[in-house]
């Protein structure tokens, strides 16, 4: 018999042009590094270079953080109504431009193009939209008006989701009257350089968004600055740390929004095919780069057997290759480091006496791939069911009642979401309850909504993003 | 092209084991939703399309069942479904004609000798509001007529009133006058509505020995739908994973057009695999799909879009 496979459905790439080379963005235009260097960024899906980019040293960092400074003078003054004006600008650019947008972040990124396309581009557009309602109604968001803006705001960014994480950040901090330097990931600069383009083209005053690009020690003297007021990053958990540590003798506003271990608890009650859409829903997505990743997969004993095997015949139909074919389900792993990272988590899984399960599937033979895998008979001791792989990799507990589902899921150092699937209702309010979870979906996962707040607990840091919430963390408020 | 498969099940489900099978029945909404939108972004070109429209006119049961019908209609579609395309020698034939009993005769006269079945709809189509006794009659009938398979309709009745087992003893006595005819058996999921109504109407004509499920008659509005669709090819994988037997299914009911009908297979694909895509386990019941497959076939290889009249009347 014939098989009917799907063509190849590529995405033309076009439709961007990059330049061999980007400087930093501040005093409203592009200039070249007072670092002279720069750094490469490579398509992960082809390990071709796509551009250079600086690198920001210490004089960038000040130069950007003083035109912030300049920025927060005419920013603070402009009218709320007026702000609002400029956000909703950008939100219409981006929409009107969003294939190019989309088209950016899977070739820098090696996400499908489905997904860059069907979600982080509206998620990113909602994002200004929304922000851009609160500008001018912050007197009745937290019903005082004694509100202050922190002033310049450093933030910086990882590589998962480069242009929403802009969003998530920039969006909130310019809609209260915040000017910004944002220090985007190293191997993900291209999206937030041509939305630096997109302010240039809406006018924003200059000074109000700053951007200088580079790697982890950019980073830091970004934190270390003493102009910057707060610091709002989205990270690992280890450099998380290093920023409050660095920060903590200063007066300055601090958010942090770190790593994951969710866990992805199926009752036996729940509707079954739909619970293993979820759950490949919750890990693979965005390759599993996804802080707030459904990892843990918590299974009644009842069902394992029932579940796992209908998992592994849906995981077996995942297309894993090329971002910008249509078709693609699954794209290319970051970067090389974070491939070795996966790797070395997963190996360790088996030694420890894991049972691997990893899909039958052709990988391309340049760029960074990693097979869509399942662990089970997995002790809670082992690392790879304690540390964030931050890959397509799930790994399978089992429970067997209520209470020990939430003693399990609550049994990590992490706390930024959580999945609840059962038919019962009352057993979702009484497992949610009892998670300490930032997000808990019930029998849905990675559903995001920029009204909703966003944030975790514990190690998975402090602060909220989206929301009403959302607002103080750029915000100082007098009680 | 399309033998009937000579699988089938030995014995029907007993009704204990059914009814657990049925109590185990849970949907959730939103997941079925999610899951099919996100089937319907798979983006099918260029050789893939060619082969799937190809696909769907041999999985074609072209149809006409109106009190207008007439022998002269019946034999015109009858001759368009063995040729569809006189023009083009690569497009096959379709899967079969589906008629009311008075005229499978009428249709065998063109299809004998072809691989094309004759299918005819029994048991009091559309409604099923008679005793079983007519609705044996009317198989028997259609059987006698020369009917290969046999369209039937479950009593929604019955299943409204919460007798799953007058369902099910219903659609057993009608398999059993079926013989060897292929039974498929109609669900109405347009008044199922409920994603649970489905996925249970599916399991509950599985077990009671259909060879098919089958989404519409065609008469009601949202006949088809891709979710109903989905949750039977769910039910249909669980009823195999249960028994080992490979049922089939058929859509019908308001798909007119290929890029609905391809968003069908890629359902069928993902959810059951390539072993359904054929014949014998996936059908379209339409009258005006097969017009717009054919005009797509064309377009693919000439890359003009022709007016109907290029293509004959069925």
């Amino acid at each position: 018999m014939n098989s009917w496979e799907y063509s190849e459905s590529i995405e033309s790439d076009s439709i961007v042009s990059i330049q061999s080379k980007y400087g930093h963005y501040y005093d409203g235009g592009f200039t070249s590094p007072k670092s002279k260097e720069y750094l490469k960024t490579v398509s992960p899906s082809s390990e071709e270079v796509l551009s250079s980019i600086s690198i920001g040293n210490e004089k960038d960092v000040d130069a950007a953080v003083n035109s912030a400074k300049e920025g927060f003078k005419v920013w603070s003054k402009t009218k709320p109504i007026e702000r609002a004006k400029y956000l909703y600008k950008l939100a219409r650019l981006i929409q009107e431009r969003s294939r190019e947008f989309a088209v950016l972040e899977s070739l820098d990124g090696g996400k499908p193009i489905k997904e860059s396309r069907d979600f982080d581009l509206p998620q990113v557009a909602a994002n200004f939209f929304y922000f851009a309602g609160w500008a001018d109604k912050l007197d009745i968001s937290w019903g005082t008006k004694e509100m202050k803006p922190y002033g310049v705001v450093g933030q910086i960014i990882p590589w998962n989701f480069p242009l929403l994480m802009l969003a998530w950040k920039v969006a909130p901090a310019l809609a209260t009257g915040n000017t910004v330097v944002l220090k985007p990931a190293e191997t993900t600069p291209l999206s937030a350089l041509l939305f630096a383009e997109l302010c240039d083209e809406v006018g924003l005053p200059k000074g109000v968004f700053n951007l200088v690009t580079g790697d982890g020690s950019t980073g830091s003297h970004l934190v270390n600055h003493e102009g910057v007021s707060k610091i709002a990053f989205t990270g690992s958990t280890s450099v998380g740390k290093y920023i409050q540590n660095a920060t903590a003798d200063r007066d300055i506003g601090l958010t942090l929004e770190l790593g994951g271990k969710a866990a992805n608890i199926i009752y036996n009650d729940a509707a079954i095919d739909q619970a293993v859409e979820g759950v490949v829903n919750g890990i693979f997505f965005n390759q599993g780069h996804v802080c707030c990743a459904g990892s843990r997969l918590l299974l009644q004993e009842d069902i394992h057997d029932e579940f796992i095997n209908k998992l592994e015949k849906r995981m077996q139909t995942l297309r894993v290759g090329n971002p910008l074919d249509k078709n693609t389900d699954i794209g290319a792993i970051n970067s090389k480091e974070q491939l070795q990272k996966i790797t070395s988590l997963v190996n360790e899984g088996v030694k420890d006496g894991g049972q691997l399960f990893q899909i039958e599937c052709e990988l391309p033979t340049k760029g960074f791939w990693y097979r869509p895998s399942l662990f089970t008979n997995v002790q809670p001791s082992y690392n790879i069911a304690r540390e964030e792989i931050f890959g397509p990799v799930l790994t399978t507990l089992t429970f067997r009642t209520p209470e020990e589902a939430v003693e399990i899921a609550n049994n990590t150092e992490y706390g930024l979401s959580a999945g609840i699937w059962t038919d019962k209702g009352s057993k979702i309010l009484w497992t949610a309850d009892r998670l300490d979870a930032g997000v808990v979906w019930a029998n849905t996962f990675n559903k995001f909504d920029p009204s909703s707040p966003f944030g975790g607990y514990k190690e998975s840091g402090f602060g909220r993003e989206g929301g009403r919430h959302g607002l103080l963390s750029y915000l100082k408020v007098k009680s | 092209m399309s033998n009937i498969k000579e699988q089938t099940l030995s014995a029907p489900f007993t009704w204990a084991s059914t009814l657990e099978i049925l109590e185990g029945v849970k949907v959730d909404e939103v997941g079925v939703k999610d899951r099919v939108s996100s089937l319907a972004t798979r983006s099918i070109k260029r050789e893939s399309k060619l082969q799937a429209l190809n696909y769907i006119v041999s999985m074609c049961d072209l149809t006409t069942l109106e009190g207008e019908d007439t022998e002269g209609k019946v034999l015109q579609m009858t001759a368009k479904a063995v040729r569809p395309d006189p023009s083009d020698d690569e497009v096959p034939s379709a899967a079969a004609v589906c008629v009311y009993p008075s005229l499978v005769s009428t249709a065998k006269e063109i299809t004998t000798g072809t691989n094309v079945k004759v299918a005819a709809v029994s048991s009091y189509f559309p409604s099923g509001q008679v005793p079983l006794e007519s609705k044996l009659l009317d198989t028997k009938f259609a059987i006698d007529e020369g009917a290969d398979e046999i369209d039937i309709v479950i009593n929604r009745k019955s299943f409204f009133e919460g007798d799953y087992r007058k369902v099910f003893d219903e659609i057993v006595s009608l398999k059993e006058a079926c013989g060897d005819k292929h039974l498929k058996t109609i669900l109405e999921v347009g008044e199922l509505k409920t994603y649970d109504n489905i996925k249970k109407a599916s399991l509950l004509a599985l077990a009671a020995g259909s060879d098919f499920i089958k989404t519409s008659t065609g008469k009601i509005p949202n006949g088809s739908s891709r979710e109903a669709c989905y949750l039977m090819a769910k039910a249909v994988y669980e009823f195999k994973l249960k028994t080992g037997f490979s049922a089939g299914i058929k859509v019908a009911g308001g798909i007119r057009n290929s890029k609905d009908a391809i968003r069908y297979l890629v359902i069928i694909k993902e959810e059951l695999g390539e072993e359904w895509l054929n014949a014998n386990y996936f059908r379209f019941g339409a009258s005006s799909l097969l017009d717009d497959v054919l005009k797509q076939i064309r377009k693919l290889k000439t890359n003009a879009y022709q007016s109907s009249y290029y293509f004959p009347r069925g």
